[in-house]
């Protein structure tokens, strides 16, 4: 029998689902939570969803949030550069290069330019987040990513105080993307954020998940991450980060104005025209959820929209 | 006896097939397969089963032209067979819904029919075949009579277009494969309309002059379940 040696031992696999995995963590937490602990974010008091929906809530007990693996999280993605089935990215992502990368930093901020990734990340502090994933299809995840806060990143590019949103840009590579061959969306791949949202602590800038890199199919080689809004707001593979002063275009927006609205924002009440927003299916998981208000983050985000018609601004 | 006939048990256990891969995957996702049915199994077995149903809805509809078009009267014996398989995976379709997806939770299915077309038009495609189902045995035909029977069984085109559309609305963006399933029912129906205003089209005569001989030129119009080869056109 062959007893393997440290020296045998992949430093990514000890970093695994082993130093995640802790139900109690979830328990205590129940939303967001550092990998290592609860510490890295003070957030551990949300999670029960907002106060509208605690009635509800109280017949039925929340059950916990559990990670996902890291197998579930790399082959079931909507990633439609790479095609429109769940095992698409996956399957069509291997010719892609993420690196060398440059992402271009530009509009109304005072340090524009083009950033190789490694300048881009240099500077920053890598933080451990795992934030609950829910798309707009009725499904969910939990992911534990790695990556910077994007309010560390912008304070960076001194934005201009005229900049009031800031836009992203996937890359556009039709031959390493099949699905770009096709007009399926408008490419490449635009999203935004408005100004506040882009600060918020919660949002960030996704470069690895569970200890690795990012796989391709997951955004390589960085991301963005929104936890309270619907996974589509999670650009992917970014070249561009603009400062602009009008509401940005995105995609799915184009795509189908009265399905997909610019904020996105998880709701339980608020259905897709087609389908219903109420509950939510945890992949690996048999029974239906009920989806939290901002996906559980409320107390952290619901104070960016207090006043808005969230019915009307879905 | 034509091979068509002979081999009619063999494809009773070939359209068997899907439904049995669907078993043992789901038996494989319980016990030691966990990635057999995909990441997420219920809605892969859903896409599955309606994806089997629409595609046997297409062989059944398309029996009566490849019968008439290449004159093999055999062919008629397998209508209500491939029909009937039609329904068997809209049934396992509907039950995954009910039972897998939701439950039994009665009160937010209900919701989601009221509220949501694509599960509506996906119902009422179901409720439109059940009659098609009960009326399928001989027995009905003939109480029915057979331009009754037939004028009822129309509902297939109907539930075709209906069952595309619950499919179409139920996909996110990428609707080709919608409309190809869309595309191939308006064919079909589309045949049936010409022949009833042009007559009959056959390939039969020009194509194979000899080889056919044998096989009744008209068995469909007399066949075995009288008035099952009529349809569209037919029924006059």
């Amino acid at each position: 029998m062959r007893i393997k040696r440290p020296e045998d031992i992949n430093s990514s696999e000890i970093t695994d689902e082993s130093l995640y995995i802790n139900r109690r963590r979830f328990l205590a937490a129940a939303g967001v939570l550092g990998a290592a602990g609860a510490g890295l974010l003070a957030c551990n008091s949300e999670a029960r969803g907002s106060s509208s929906d605690s009635a509800a809530l109280a017949v039925e007990q929340e059950p916990e949030d559990k990670l996902n693996t890291f197998d579930q999280v790399t082959s079931y993605n909507n990633y439609y550069e790479f095609g429109t089935d769940k095992e698409d990215p996956k399957g069509n992502s291997g010719a892609f290069h993420p690196q060398p990368w440059t992402v271009r930093v530009e509009g109304l901020c005072k340090k524009p330019g083009d950033y190789h990734f490694e300048d881009l990340i240099k500077p920053h502090k890598i933080v451990d987040r795992t934030y609950r994933l829910r798309c707009v299809e009725a499904w969910s995840m939990v992911i534990p990513w790695q990556g910077i806060p994007l309010s560390d990143m912008i304070r960076r590019f001194e934005p201009q105080p005229s900049a009031k949103y800031v836009a992203f840009t996937t890359v556009l590579r039709p031959a390493e993307m099949p699905g770009q061959r096709r007009p399926v969306l408008q490419w490449p791949y635009v999203e935004g954020l408005r100004m506040d949202e882009a600060m918020n602590e919660l949002t960030l800038m996704a470069t690895g998940l569970y200890g690795k890199p990012l796989p391709n199919q997951n955004g390589a080689p960085i991301r963005l991450i929104v936890p309270w809004k619907y996974g589509f707001k999670g650009i992917k593979s970014i070249v561009k980060i603009a400062f602009v002063d009008r509401q940005p275009e995105t995609t799915w927006n184009i795509a189908a104005p009265d399905e997909y609205g610019f904020f996105a924002n998880v709701n339980p009440e608020v259905d897709h025209p087609r389908w219903s927003q109420a509950t939510e299916r945890r992949i690996g998981e048999f029974r239906r959820r009920r989806t939290l208000m901002f996906n559980g983050y409320g107390d952290k985000v619901a104070s960016l929209y207090s006043g808005m018609d969230l019915r009307r601004n879905y | 006896m034509s091979v068509l006939r002979r081999v009619k048990p063999i494809v009773f256990v070939v359209c068997l097939i899907p439904a049995a891969l669907l078993a043992w995957n789901f038996w494989g996702v319980i016990h030691d397969r966990p990635e057999a049915l995909g990441a997420d199994p219920i809605r892969e077995a859903e896409i599955f089963t309606g994806l089997w149903t629409l595609r046997f809805l297409a062989i059944t509809l398309a029996v009566t032209p490849v019968r008439e078009l290449l004159g093999l009267g055999a062919l008629a014996k397998y209508r209500r067979m491939f029909g009937l398989f039609t329904f068997f995976y809209a049934c396992v379709h509907l039950s995954m819904w009910v039972g897998v997806d939701w439950f039994f939770d009665w009160r937010a299915m209900g919701g989601e029919i009221v509220k949501h077309k694509y599960i509506l038009i996906g119902m009422t495609t179901f409720v439109l075949m059940l009659p098609l189902a009960l009326t399928s045995t001989n027995a009905s035909v003939r109480r029915l009579g057979g331009a009754r029977w037939a004028r009822l069984h129309r509902l297939i085109y109907v539930s075709a277009i209906t069952g595309t559309v619950h499919y179409l609305w139920a996909v996110k963006k990428d609707t080709l494969f919608p409309l190809i399933y869309l595309a191939v029912f308006v064919l079909l129906l589309g045949f049936r309309l010409l022949e009833h205003y042009v007559g009959p089209l056959r390939l039969r005569k020009t194509s194979r002059p000899a080889r056919r001989q044998t096989s009744r030129p008209h068995a469909g119009l007399t066949g075995a379940a009288p008035g099952s080869s009529r349809a569209i056109g037919d029924a006059k």
